[in-house]
């Protein structure tokens, strides 16, 4: 039994597993979107509309409830333009999003039915039995990745093939990959490997890897070859209940002005 | 790092970068007028109550009664539009399945739990004069939770990543109980006898003055997130109707026509509100510039 990588964060489950994530080596995506379909055949998720996006080979566009995993393309002109080349020239950038499993996750903290919660794999999966579609997860991603499925009215996501993971297999994705650029394992050993691999490769850099950034590291994380934004991914995102503490005192301070507001009101109304 | 930015020709603002100018965040799913409407009816609510204590202790029957039943009725409603936006409706009674302050919805829940059947028996005594000794008692109950029912709905909001109502969290609940305030005192004006409505005058007034206040101080600090706030044609009309209803309830007192006046405006002006930060902070989430710009400056910043 592996000691509990990253936070089990107080749950005491009775087989504690190695906290297990994703590293999506973007540089070697070839936009093939196997694991969109992987993910839609394993998870039975509806289809998420047929319509063309007209602005790329990428026509789901999105996260959301009925696309789990998504395939960004990226068409970029001129940014060889000092390669051997010489001639300006173009390139791709493909890259496959999933939910980031985050280690200070939003949607989790702020789920009002205890629905969301994190398995004893440190991901963060939705009790679909238990969502009242509230959508209060929705607002406080900080990546865009869940969201409500229009027609059932609850919240869903990727659980990193959950069902799989408890039968010692990997998540669908990753498995249906054909080069390897979603790789599934142990969060440690995942990091550690995609520290080499940034160091090697030029123009490269992590995204994600960290467990100082604002949602204190993210259990599904990424090697990226332009900036975050570039690719539909917030470059600094922080997990908004930081800062509830504090939002909890302003609220009591307000609470407090409005009673003595009151106070005042009618103390300066008595009659004589 | 010295790499040049890859140009993005789809996209034509060059002041930052996105992904075909397509939303980072997935946005609220919540409706109008379902949720600003709950903002509003919460706070009038919640401010409503003070106003009953406040004119039962004081000898005030009419405006205490005016006041339990606009607490009454706000929050029966604003429950209504709660249960209505659930996706799943039916499994409203799931957010008490658990208690957990880290979502302020579920702290909502409870306190709206423990607030609304005592403002609804606060109402029902004083409407049929029956039991007034448990009617007094409830009136004081809900006193006592009213602030919490008409400021927590600040921390909710600002409890996500949507960037109009996140970074507004130090001044929201200010801009919420004076919104509150401002509904409660304007339906104290509105709905009340003119004899008994004095306290109902003040508690508008300032109610009125601390959101234009606090609301002023929200956006001044927010910068560019602040945007969706001032192209807000409901906060336009919020403000224009704040001023007006505070003269009308400041110069009108002599007249009944014109502090009835003044009291609709305040109410509407505090319903504007919400409206308009309801709609701020959709419109915020639905542009990328307001989730990229400011995170950008913070990673630059740190370079």
């Amino acid at each position: 039994m592996t000691a509990i990588s990253g936070p089990a964060f107080g749950r005491d489950y009775e087989n504690p597993q190695p906290r297990m994530g994703f590293f999506t080596d973007t540089s070697v995506c070839i936009g093939c979107k196997a694991c969109e379909v992987a993910c839609k055949e394993w998870n039975a998720i509806p289809e998420d509309g047929l319509e063309l996006s007209g602005m790329s080979y990428d026509n789901t566009v999105g996260l959301g409830a009925n696309t789990w995993r998504h395939v960004a393309f990226i068409e970029q002109r001129d940014v060889l333009a000092d390669a051997e080349n010489g001639d300006g020239g173009m390139r791709w950038l493909m890259a496959s999003d999933v939910c980031k499993h985050c280690t200070h996750a939003a949607c989790l903290d702020v789920c009002p039915t205890g629905s969301l919660f994190r398995t004893e794999f440190g991901t963060v999966v939705v009790q679909e039995d238990i969502c009242n579609g509230c959508g209060y997860c929705i607002s406080a991603c900080p990546y865009g990745v869940i969201d409500q499925r229009k027609d059932d009215g609850r919240a869903w996501k990727c659980t990193m093939c959950y069902d799989r993971l408890g039968a010692g297999m990997e998540p669908a994705c990753a498995k249906a990959c054909p080069t390897d650029s979603i790789q599934f394992g142990p969060l440690d050993e995942l990091r550690e490997r995609a520290r080499e691999r940034v160091s090697a490769v030029e123009g490269a850099r992590l995204y994600g890897d960290s467990p100082d950034d604002g949602v204190g590291g993210d259990g599904a994380f990424f090697l990226l070859m332009d900036e975050p934004e570039v690719y539909g991914l917030p470059p600094d995102p922080v997990v908004t209940t930081r800062d509830l503490p504090e939002m909890w005192r302003h609220v009591a301070k307000a609470a407090a002005t409005l009673a003595t507001g009151a106070v005042v009101a009618f103390l300066a109304s008595r009659r004589k | 790092m010295g790499r040049r930015r890859g140009e993005q020709p789809v996209v034509p603002d060059t002041d930052f970068v996105s992904y075909y100018g397509k939303p980072i965040l997935n946005g609220p799913v919540w409706h109008s007028p379902d949720i600003p409407g709950y903002l509003f009816l919460g706070g009038l609510a919640g401010a409503s109550s003070l106003l009953a204590a406040g004119a039962q202790a004081t000898g005030r029957p009419g405006l205490a009664t005016v006041a339990k039943t606009a607490a009454a009725g706000g929050i029966a409603l604003s429950l209504v539009a709660l249960v209505r936006d659930l996706g799943k409706p039916k499994r409203f009674l799931n957010m008490l399945r658990v208690f957990k302050p880290s979502s302020p919805m579920n702290v909502g829940s409870w306190i709206l739990s423990g607030y609304g059947p005592l403002a609804g028996a606060a109402a029902a005594s004083a409407v049929t004069g029956k039991l007034p000794r448990l009617g007094a008692l409830a009136t004081a109950g809900a006193a006592v939770l009213g602030p919490a029912v008409a400021s927590y709905t600040a921390a909710l909001i600002s409890d996500t990543a949507v960037p109009a109502w996140h970074d507004g969290f130090r001044e929201l609940p200010y801009v919420f109980v004076g919104s509150a305030a401002e509904a409660a005192g304007g339906m104290g004006l509105l709905a009340g006898p003119v004899s008994e409505n004095a306290p109902a005058r003040k508690l508008a007034l300032l109610g009125s003055s601390l959101e234009l206040v606090a609301f002023k101080r929200m956006t001044d600090r927010m910068g560019m997130v602040a945007e969706p706030y001032h192209d807000s044609k409901y906060i336009k009309a919020a403000e224009v109707l704040s001023v007006a209803g505070m003269a009308g309830a400041l110069l009108g007192r002599r007249s009944t026509v014109l502090t009835r006046l003044s009291g609709a405006a305040l109410v509407g002006a505090s319903a504007l509100l919400r409206w308009g930060v309801f709609h701020a902070g959709v419109a915020s989430a639905k542009d990328p510039k307001y989730t990229v710009v400011p995170q950008r400056e913070r990673v630059n910043a740190r370079r």
